[in-house]
């Protein structure tokens, strides 16, 4: 059993009436990756999160999560996952503390166990201050610490996290984060999200999901890489426009040349590279032999963004 | 046992935090304390030995406070928590389908116990003002009790079950009025009209609420009509029960 991967979906597929939210997708998740669900919405995320916590079945397809079926063995996947559902549903009536005894009660652990637990996790998550206060009257960034300390709190194997910083401020989303990052550490961790900066700082590996069915499957840099998408570099130089024309167009491993003036006399120079060949030295070095006066020098990376429009591409958005 | 003191807990912290809880209460107590000055009034005017208790429940203010109160008291049962979505956070742990639903319903029928506290002062106070020992007659009072928390108990399954099929409140209030309302106009016919002697109309008669409230209120306790409440009960918590696995139904 131990050695059976944390996550194993095969053949997945959920049909509602009249709509497939999921259409057959495979994955693993090996133990201690974190791994990010990327898609827009309606792609299947939440669905197949929910699958895997064993909140409702599959319409067909297997899924196993530690080597037990969501299906035919229900608690024993609840017992090793900790799920915050969409919208990190919360009583918001009850205080910090109660809320997440109450939910290590459900969890099935003793009274023993679940103060020393409580205390961990509110320390964990940076709850301690506020443990006494009414859930409805914290912040969102709190309240997402709370469903994450609810996540956490009876030491899962797997933490599932779905879309874990929608609707936060810039400031909270980076201490939730950096919360997630901390988890990475310890546990395996799913998370869903359609911000794509966020897998690219949290994630190991990316699956990409539009309309039910997994597009790419690998780590952000690979997928980049592969995609043949990254490399463009941008120089600004103050030089005459012919010049610049004759010093750069007919360089070796150059794919596209682009020059638009701006201001003072420079010029934006942008030079796309065949498979990916990093011309800043080139530039550096043409540069300097002709004594111009250079402002700046970039090599873009493509992100995500980038890669996941160039998969979706052709694809109707969904009405 | 542990996780369904936790789940009874939650119910009914659940329903005094929302303010809705004390709003139930207090209109119980306005509505229990009006129909008893009216009961009083009439009393003057013409004298019976009957106790209080049980002209109250004979009467049909019991009713009417039953079939509008018990309603809210189920609504948010399920409703509430599909609403927010702390359902699914209830669902996803190692908590059985039967736990949730029993702890639901124990969580209503406290309540509803609760509910009817402010009678019994209303009757203590009466006894002490009239100094009539026999207002509170200690067989037919417990009797009528024990009547109250039957009947009480189908409405609070009923409206479980009402609230489990539905994410709105409302609906869920509605829906389980509507039964709630159904079930009385069906005990209404045997009393109000003369039934004749066909098989159905026995039926009826056997199942009438307000027959086995008249017998509870005297002090009567018929197995019959425990057993058929207790069933009654059972059978709209199995239902529910089904409504709540449903999901997982492939």
């Amino acid at each position: 059993m131990e050695a059976a991967p944390m996550i194993e979906v095969r053949e997945l597929t959920k049909r509602y009436p009249g709509r497939t939210a999921v259409n057959g997708i495979s994955f693993t998740v090996g133990r201690g990756e974190v791994v990010g669900f990327l898609g827009p919405n309606g792609a299947g995320k939440s669905t197949t999160m929910r699958i895997l916590s064993a909140f409702m079945p599959a319409t067909s397809g297997t899924a196993r999560v530690a080597g037990y079926d969501v299906f035919h063995e229900p608690d024993e996947v609840r017992r090793r996952i900790g799920y915050m559902p969409e919208n990190n549903p919360l009583h918001l009536d009850m205080r910090v503390r109660e809320y997440l005894k109450f939910r290590a009660r459900l969890k099935g652990m003793g009274w023993g166990r679940s103060r020393e637990r409580v205390d961990t996790v509110l320390q964990q998550c940076g709850l301690t201050d506020v443990q006494k206060r009414i859930i409805g009257q914290l912040s969102k960034g709190y309240r997402q610490r709370v469903g994450l300390a609810d996540a956490l709190i009876h030491e899962p194997d797997l933490i599932i996290l779905d879309e874990p910083t929608i609707g936060l401020d810039p400031h909270q989303i980076r201490s939730v984060r950096a919360l997630i990052q901390d988890l990475g550490r310890r546990h395996t961790v799913l998370l869903s999200t359609h911000i794509l900066s966020e897998v690219e700082m949290t994630c190991s590996r990316v699956l990409i999901l539009n309309r039910g069915e997994i597009l790419a499957v690998d780590t952000p840099a690979n997928l980049e890489r592969n995609l043949g998408l990254d490399g463009q570099v941008v120089a600004e130089i103050a030089a005459p426009a012919q010049d610049l024309r004759d010093a750069f167009r007919d360089l070796q491993d150059l794919e596209r040349f682009d020059l638009s003036p701006l201001d003072g006399g420079f010029y934006r120079v942008a030079l796309t590279p065949r498979d990916g060949v990093d011309l800043r030295p080139v530039v550096f070095d043409i540069v300097g032999q002709r004594r111009w006066r250079l402002r700046e020098l970039t090599r873009s990376r493509h992100t995500l963004e980038d890669i996941f429009v160039h998969l979706t591409r052709g694809r109707r958005e969904e009405p | 046992m542990r996780v369904f003191m936790a789940l009874v807990r939650r119910e009914l912290a659940g329903a005094f935090n929302a303010l809705t809880g004390w709003v139930v209460m207090a209109a119980t107590a306005l509505l229990t304390g009006i129909s008893i000055v009216d009961l009083v009034t009439k009393l003057s005017d013409r004298p019976t030995d009957s106790p209080v208790t049980e002209l109250f429940y004979q009467s049909a203010y019991f009713w009417v406070i039953l079939l509008v109160v018990s309603p809210v008291i189920t609504m948010r049962t399920f409703a509430a928590e599909k609403s927010s979505g702390t359902y699914e956070a209830l669902m996803t742990t190692p908590v059985g389908d039967w736990q949730v639903v029993l702890a639901k319903y124990t969580g209503s029928m406290l309540f509803f116990g609760l509910v009817w506290l402010p009678l019994f002062g209303v009757l203590l106070i009466l006894r002490q003002v009239t100094g009539e020992v026999g207002l509170l007659d200690p067989g037919s009072t417990a009797g009528a009790f024990l009547g109250v928390m039957l009947i009480g108990s189908v409405y609070m399954a009923l409206g479980c079950f009402a609230s489990s099929m539905t994410r709105s409140q409302i609906i869920a209030a509605m829906v389980s009025f509507l039964l709630g309302i159904g079930l009385w106009i069906l005990s209404l016919r045997p009393v109000s009209t003369n039934v004749g002697d066909g098989r159905w109309a026995r039926l009826l008669d056997e199942m009438s609420l307000l027959r086995h409230m008249d017998d509870f209120a005297r002090g009567i306790l018929d197995s019959r009509h425990i057993v058929f409440h207790l069933t009654v009960t059972l059978l709209f918590l199995f239902l529910t029960q089904r409504v709540v696995e449903s999901r997982r139904w492939k």
